[in-house]
């Protein structure tokens, strides 16, 4: 029941945020401070909910290390998202049978 | 002549076919919190997002309360706000208001950025195309990354435990390159959720995220202000 009322309060909220500027909104954002803000908060997110939790997402730090070392270079080199992700997937597998010989 | 619907189809494969791979992510990470198939299906479903679900999901292993819940989807996902007020401004006379609030439901990075590259103006038909099988790619990956656990060896399913992780990368890392201001704001976000992790770890993950992501971004905002139309840069 818990996670009936956190999966709906998940959804009702992202759902409000997509639909009262889609389906009320008629003019452009004019505060210079409030665009350059919003412009600003996806990086924010992203790279707040990346750091340090990537470390963790494999089970093993040295294999997400390795994981994400690959995707920040091949991002750095403006790779496509899907080739990105699926290579450091790639690599943190890959890894996984090199550092048990390792330690 | 194609309908706009079979356009729209056709246009939302290739998101389709990236969204499997990165719910399956997804599904893998949530049942690793505790959560059934079901559950993970239906939380795809109903979200259509990629980091909301994943701090979603981290809230309610670790027994958030729903305030925390609510305000942490306000802001991971208020860029979809944005992005709602850039397309708002780009629907033809076919959207009435029932339409609005349908579609309304499928604005994504992705979608938004395929939408926003069309030339003229969106019919409703067409976005109904694009969402349909964009939203079937999300919540079928998230089925596959979900079950995946049961039939796949744990040294792959942990591997595919990164792949939302360096979307997300693949995400910041480009416009950082071209923008000091994204670039500073990154480092901010990163610096601020290291410190609520190792040094203030009585603050929970989402107000974490909520913390780090405003003093970035208000920082941004003050000392690189930015003079771009809101919303077109935040296409991939």
């Amino acid at each position: 029941m818990t996670l009936v009322i956190y999966i709906a309060v998940m959804a009702g909220m992202t759902y409000l945020i997509r639909m009262i500027p889609f389906a009320a909104f008629r003019r452009q954002i004019r505060s210079r401070f409030f665009r350059s803000f919003l412009y600003y908060v996806p990086y924010a997110v992203l790279t707040a909910m990346t750091v340090p939790a990537i470390f963790y997402s494999t089970g093993s730090v040295e294999t997400a290390a390795v994981g994400t070392a690959v995707a920040l270079v091949l991002a750095y080199f403006d790779m496509p998202l899907i080739v990105v992700a699926l290579a450091a997937s790639a690599a943190a597998f890959a890894a996984g049978f090199v550092f048990p010989f390792v330690h | 002549m194609k309908s706009p619907f079979t356009k729209g189809l056709l246009d939302g494969i290739p998101i389709a076919l990236g969204y499997l791979s990165v719910s399956f992510g997804f599904g893998i990470l949530a049942v690793r919190s505790g959560l059934t198939a079901f559950a993970s299906v239906m939380i795809s479903l109903t979200n259509l997002t990629s980091a909301g679900q994943a701090a979603g999901i981290a809230i309610i292993a670790a027994g958030g309360s729903y305030f925390e819940m609510a305000l942490t989807q306000l802001v991971i996902n208020l860029r979809y706000g944005l992005m709602s007020i850039s397309l708002s401004q780009k629907l033809d006379d076919t959207f009435n208001t029932p339409r609005r609030l349908l579609i309304a439901y499928g604005i994504t990075d992705e979608i938004f950025a395929v939408a926003s590259a069309q030339k003229g103006l969106l019919t409703a038909r067409y976005m109904y195309g694009l969402i349909s099988v964009s939203t079937l790619g999300w919540c079928l990956g998230t089925f596959l990354g979900a079950s995946a656990g049961q039939f796949l060896p744990a040294s792959l399913t942990n591997a595919m435990g990164i792949v939302l992780y360096a979307m997300f990368i693949a995400i910041v890392i480009p416009p950082a390159k071209k923008s000091r201001g994204v670039l500073a704001v990154a480092v901010t976000a990163a610096v601020c959720s290291l410190i609520f992790r190792y040094l203030l770890p009585q603050v929970t993950g989402g107000f974490a995220i909520i913390f780090s992501a405003v003093i970035a971004a208000v920082m941004g905002a003050l000392v690189f202000p930015e003079s771009g139309e809101a919303g077109e840069e935040l296409s991939e």
